[in-house]
Formats: C-alpha cells, structure tokens, sequence
C-alpha cells in the first residue's frame, strides 16, 4: 500500500533525511579526523565553514523527524479503516510486527537527536569549539540508528495490505481475519497510579533540585527516562480510561482525536519537551570540565532543568485535572 | 527571550525588504511554487471531499446485503429464501429488495430500476432522477415508454423528479412500484434481487454475516464497511497514483528552487559581504535566508491552498475530473462538501515545504560562507 499520500510523504521524508546524512557522512569524518582549532590553514577555515553546513542539516533531519513522527501516528488512525477489526492506531500499527518497533525506533531517534542538538548548542556557545570532534562522532553514531527506523518503515509500509472486495467476487474477510484488538494491556489500577505520581515527582523534583543546588544532573536524565516510559504506561492503563469515560479503551492516540478535543496534545507536548530537556541536562553533564564550558554548561543545563521540572509538573497537573474532570469512576470509595 | 524575539522579528524586517527588491526573480519562484502547492491541494481537496461524501452515503445504506449466488454469478433470491433466514440474533430488520438495471438505446445510457422500500408508487408512474430526466428531456407528466427485455412496450408516465442535491446517487435512478417491476422485467412474485438486513450494533455485523455465510452456502453476504473501505482504498490509491506521477514536477521544483538559491547575482553576493563587513556572522545569514525560504513557502502555500479550495469547491475542479472522477454517460452533477483536514495539510506541507526546504540548505550555506574582501574587492 505505497500508493497512499501520507506514506508517500513519510517516505519521501525518511529517504530524504537518510540521504542527506549519508552525504555528509564524509565531512563529518573529514571533521573529526583534521580538526584543529589552533591551525590557522586553509583546510582548517573550510572545516569550520562545514560545521555550520552539518549543524543546519542536522536540525532540518531532526525537526523533519519530530513532524514525521506524528505524521507517523496520525497516519496510522487515518487508515484503521482499510483494516478489519482495526478500531484507531493501534490496530494498524499492529497489522503487521513492524509496526510498533517503527514508532518506538522514531520516538529513539527522536530524544537522541533532541539530545544531539543540545550538545550542538552548548559546543556553539563555547569561543574553541571543543566538542566538535565528539558532536560528529555521535553523529556517525546516530547514523545507523537513523537507516533502522526507516528500514522499520519501509518494511511497514510494504507490509500493509488492505482488506478490500474486488468487483467480480465479494468475499467476506471479516470471518477468517483475527481480530486486532484496541485493548493495550492493563496494570492493576493503584499501584499504577502511586507509581505514576511518585515517578513524575521525582522528575519534577530532580529538575527543581539541579536548579537550585547544580547537582545530580545525571539523576535528572535518568528520572526523566523513567518518568517518560511510566508516564506512558499511566497513559495507558488509566489517564486514556478518564479521558473516554470508558473502562476499556486504552488507546494512547484516541486522545489525539478531534471527538475528544485534541486533548492529547496537552498530554504529549509536555511529555516530549519535559523528556528531551531531562535528557539534554544528563547529555552535556560529562564534558561540564572542560575549561571553556565550565560556566556555559552549568548555564544551560539550569534552564534545561527548569524547563524539565516545570514540564513534568505541567504534565501531571494536566493528568490529574484529565482524572478529577472525568465522569468515570474507577476507584470507588 | 525578549531580546531573541526582537532580534528574529528585525530579520524578518529585513527580510521582507531584501526580497521586495529582487521582485522579479522572486515572483517567478513564487509563481511556480503555488502552481506546485495549487495541484497537489486540488487533488488532496478533491479525492478527500469524495471519500468524505462517499462515507457520508453509505451511512444510510443496509449494514448487510446477502446476494445468492448461482455459478459464481449473482442471482435472483427464491421463494422461501427470506423465511428460511428465519431469526438471526442481533437482525433488527430484514427486506427482499428488487432492482435491476435497464439499457436504453435512446441515450445509450445504463438506468437503474428500483422499488423503493418505503414509499409507494401508483401503478404506471414513474419517479425519476434528475440526470435521467435531463438526457430524456422529461418533465412531470410526461410519458416515457421502454421495450423490455420481452419485447414489449411499456407506456409510463412521470409522477416525480428526484431531487437535484441528491444527484451524486440518483442520477440514473427509476423507481417504479412492485406490480410494474415484475411485469416489466418478468419476475415471478416471491422472487427478490437481494436481501437487505439491518444490523443495530456495529460489534455484531460480523457474526451476523458469518451465520449467514453459514446457513447459506450459496449465498455471498456484502457488508457495508466492506464497502466503505473499498471505497477509501480506490480513492486513496487515486490520489496516490496522481500525487506520485506529481512527484516528478516536484522534483523538478526542487531542482529549480536549488537553482534559484544558488544562482546568487553578484549584488546578492557583495550584499553578503558587506552585511558580514559589517559583523554579520555565518548563522545570521543563514537565519536570515532562513526567514527568506520561511516567507516564500508560507506565502505560497497560502495562495495555493486557497487557489485550490476555489477551484475544487467553486469551480468543481474542472481540470482534475477525467481522471480521479470515472466516467459515465449520464454523469451526475454535484457539488462537493467542502471538507479541510489537519492531516491532508500536514501531508500537502511534506510535499511541497519540505522539498523546497530540503533543496534549498546547502545553496543557503554556500552563500553564507561567502567572504567578505572576496566579493567587496
């Protein structure tokens, strides 16, 4: 099912941003192998003409990846129709097994690239560029991780085949189709709870904390990695239940959804800018020693936390407000 | 924060300056950027207001129609059939329907006759669409006579016009009473075309229809959202087809636009270096062209958007219908719906935004890189 307009453009999107990292692939080794920031030759001028070339073309790759990855999503409820028994997303991300490991390899290739870009910032604040040579080695690193996602892509897309009569002998698919079910797997309901708040206060609190004292940068990235999985798996088996007022439905993209008021939205962003700031405090915290960071990371890792913890507090005050606003009651008493 | 957006906000400034200066060679690449803009939206407004008026028909259609088949053709339901389903749990309602199609050779057009379920029609009249009755020239009162397939001439006169806004599924239609479509076409009472079954719960319709399947080996059922998704699945893979043979143009946009950024005049050129002269760094000329490519792409793709909203909604999108539409002779007149999806922009943004941007990078770099003393000199 290549012939669809949305695949089409995430394809065209995902060969695009491949291509365009593949080709500066071997500046990027070119950069890593003659930097020398005290040169002043002609090959060093060219070098650092470069770097603004690769730091721009990254940003288009990954800005690209963040409106794919929606597209991705929004894609894959658009064509629950095409497929028997698929009610939303979920039914189509699970018509075939690429599906899932495609939106998880996007969302990973996401926070990394969000991560590598922070990274970028700090090093373009510094007066010597020192981490030129680690920001494209990561880059080279990234590159593999890139061509799995849309290799998960391609094979998804190529795999997707629609349930559809043909003119001459309308045949019934639903009978021997199995059914896809909508019904993500449930956690007992209190534990989850507790587990969900304790985890986004922690979250909160480590971003707060660095704020405040400059330390445990590492705690904030590891909390928020924690908060992002338990957050999600909070959406799943409660805050998706509150937000339908329906005891069953744990979609996490229903939410997305105009019938329930794009109300996703203020669930995600929160979440995806409170992790990839979490992440980004963690990632610059290792070369915090070098001599002409040692004021510009602190700086920014700061606000980077501020910007986690006011996210996570965002997130959880928009969970509760989701739950409390509910018509639907799970815990009685 | 303030201070940034100040600092963007006297970009664009400049910008917007920058451009009205070069008109000519800016305007043409508008103009073809919003003619690229202009055709993919008609077409991804077209098919979409299609499948949307497509789903919107089939709501009121049967959630089953159970066909019998004889030698793989389809064939007429016998007596008894109807009785024999007997109770089917979750069955709210079930009916024999009888239609059947009819050659004129007058118009050398495909009728559709029908006897509608509800509504009784007197013996010897006829109700008629209004596609039908513009071929035929036909008014109320008029009297129209079609041989049948027997042979015999049968004189009926016209009670009823069907309404225009329903044209898109009644422009061949004719609906007769029970009596005139067995004489005319020579069935036998007890005898059904198909069998329509409504079915309340969506849940159900697929057990309903695999007891059906069941209890009547010689029997096809048809569901509805079979239908609908067959529908969506032509449709999609219409615009599909027109969006991919598009693709070319694309990338012969793409290749324009690259042109066109590199192609930087010598004015372009020393006006770079004076602004770096001047203390300008490498990332405020990228930026700057940045906001260059941000307000041509917005520009365009509102004019063309809109452009393409007029042309599908108001002109009936004149230039795509040969091919997305199909074709027939008594082709019936509508207006589409207007419908805008968040998700059909986001896609026509990818097609258009993004391989412009995508083009554009490295002329944009290479002009930001440019030296000073060497084009001041």
């Amino acid at each position: 099912m290549i012939f669809q307009s949305a695949i089409i453009a995430l394809l065209l999107a995902s060969l695009v941003c491949v291509g365009l990292l593949i080709g500066s692939a071997p500046y990027a080794v070119d950069i890593i192998r003659h930097w020398n920031i005290n040169s002043g030759s002609e090959k060093q001028l060219l070098l650092e003409r470069r770097t603004y070339l690769l730091s721009t073309l990254l940003g288009f790759v990954f800005a690209t990846q963040l409106v794919a990855l929606l597209l991705f999503v929004f894609n894959a409820d658009k064509m629950s129709s095409m497929f028997v028994g698929a009610m939303c997303a979920v039914g189509t991300l699970n018509v075939n097994a690429f599906g899932f490991p495609a939106l998880f390899a996007q969302i990973v290739v996401f926070f990394l690239a969000a991560s590598w870009l922070v990274i970028n910032h700090v090093d373009t604040r510094a007066c010597d560029y020192p981490l030129v040579r680690i920001k494209y080695i990561l880059l080279l690193a990234l590159l593999p991780l890139l061509l799995v996602a849309a290799a998960l892509q391609w094979r998804y897309f190529l795999g997707l085949k629609a349930d559809v009569i043909t003119s001459c002998c309308g045949s019934l698919f639903s009978e021997d189709a199995k059914g896809l079910s909508g019904d993500a797997a449930a956690a007992p309901l209190l534990p989850t709870m507790i587990a969900f708040y304790a985890t986004l206060a922690l979250a909160a609190g480590a971003g707060f904390f660095y704020r405040l004292r400059q330390r445990g940068a590492y705690f904030v990235a590891l909390f928020s990695m924690l908060a992002f999985i338990v957050a999600m798996a909070g959406i799943l088996s409660f805050v998706s239940l509150y937000i339908y007022e329906h005891p069953h439905h744990h979609c996490p993209f229903c939410v997305l959804k105009p019938e329930y008021d794009y109300q996703g939205y203020w669930l995600y962003l929160p979440l995806f800018i409170g992790t990839a700031a979490g992440l980004g405090v963690g990632a610059i915290q290792p070369f915090a020693r070098i001599a002409s960071l040692t004021s510009i990371v602190p700086a920014v890792a700061r606000k980077l936390a501020t910007l986690a913890g006011v996210m996570w507090l965002l997130f959880a005050a928009v969970a509760s407000f989701m739950i409390v606003n509910s018509r639907l009651v799970l815990l009685a008493g | 924060m303030h201070a940034w957006i100040a600092k963007q906000q006297y970009l664009i400034d400049f910008t917007l300056s920058s451009l009205a200066r070069r008109k000519a060679k800016n305007f043409g690449l508008l103009l073809v950027y919003t003619l690229i803009v202009f055709l993919l939206a008609s077409v991804m407004l077209f098919t979409h207001a299609l499948r949307h008026e497509a789903a919107h028909l089939l709501e009121g259609a049967p959630e089953v129609v159970l066909q019998r088949m004889v030698a793989g053709r389809h064939d007429l339901i016998p007596p008894g059939y109807l009785e024999r389903l007997g109770r089917i749990r979750g069955v709210q309602h079930k009916e024999g329907r009888l239609w059947g199609y009819y050659y004129d050779p007058v118009v050398k057009a495909n009728y559709t006759f029908m006897v509608p379920g509800k509504e009784n029609i007197a013996t010897g009249t006829l109700v008629v669409g209004a596609g039908l009755a513009r071929a035929r020239g036909l008014a109320v009162g008029n009297v129209i006579s079609f041989r049948s397939y027997a042979g015999n001439l049968f004189p009926f006169s016209v009670a009823r016009i069907l309404p225009q806004d329903s044209e898109l599924v009644s422009a061949d239609l004719v609906l007769m009473s029970e009596g005139d479509f067995r004489r005319f076409f020579d069935i036998a009472p007890g005898y059904f075309t198909d069998i329509a079954l409504s079915v309340a719960n969506p849940l159900e319709v697929r057990n309903v229809a695999t007891k059906l399947a069941q209890q009547f080996p010689d029997s096809r059922p048809i569901l509805r959202e079979e239908i609908l998704r067959t529908y969506e699945s032509i449709f999609n893979w219409r615009e599909g087809i027109v969006l991919a043979l598009a693709s070319l143009a694309i990338l012969a946009f793409a290749i324009f636009a690259w042109e066109k950024a590199s192609g930087l005049s010598a004015e372009e050129k020393r006006e770079i270096g004076i602004l770096k002269a001047i203390g300008w760094e490498t990332g405020d000329v990228i930026k700057m062209k940045f906001w260059e490519g941000a307000l041509v792409s917005l520009a365009a793709f509102l004019i063309g958007y809109v452009a393409a909203y007029l042309h599908v909604f108001r002109f009936s999108s004149a230039l795509f219908t040969p091919v997305l539409k199909g074709w027939a002779v008594l082709y019936p007149r509508f207006e589409l719906t207007p419908v805008i999806d968040g998700f059909q922009v986001a896609t026509l943004f990818f097609f258009t935004v993004f391989p412009y941007a995508a083009a554009t990078l490295v002329p944009i770099w290479r002009a930001a890189i440019t030296d000073p003393d060497s084009v001041m000199r």
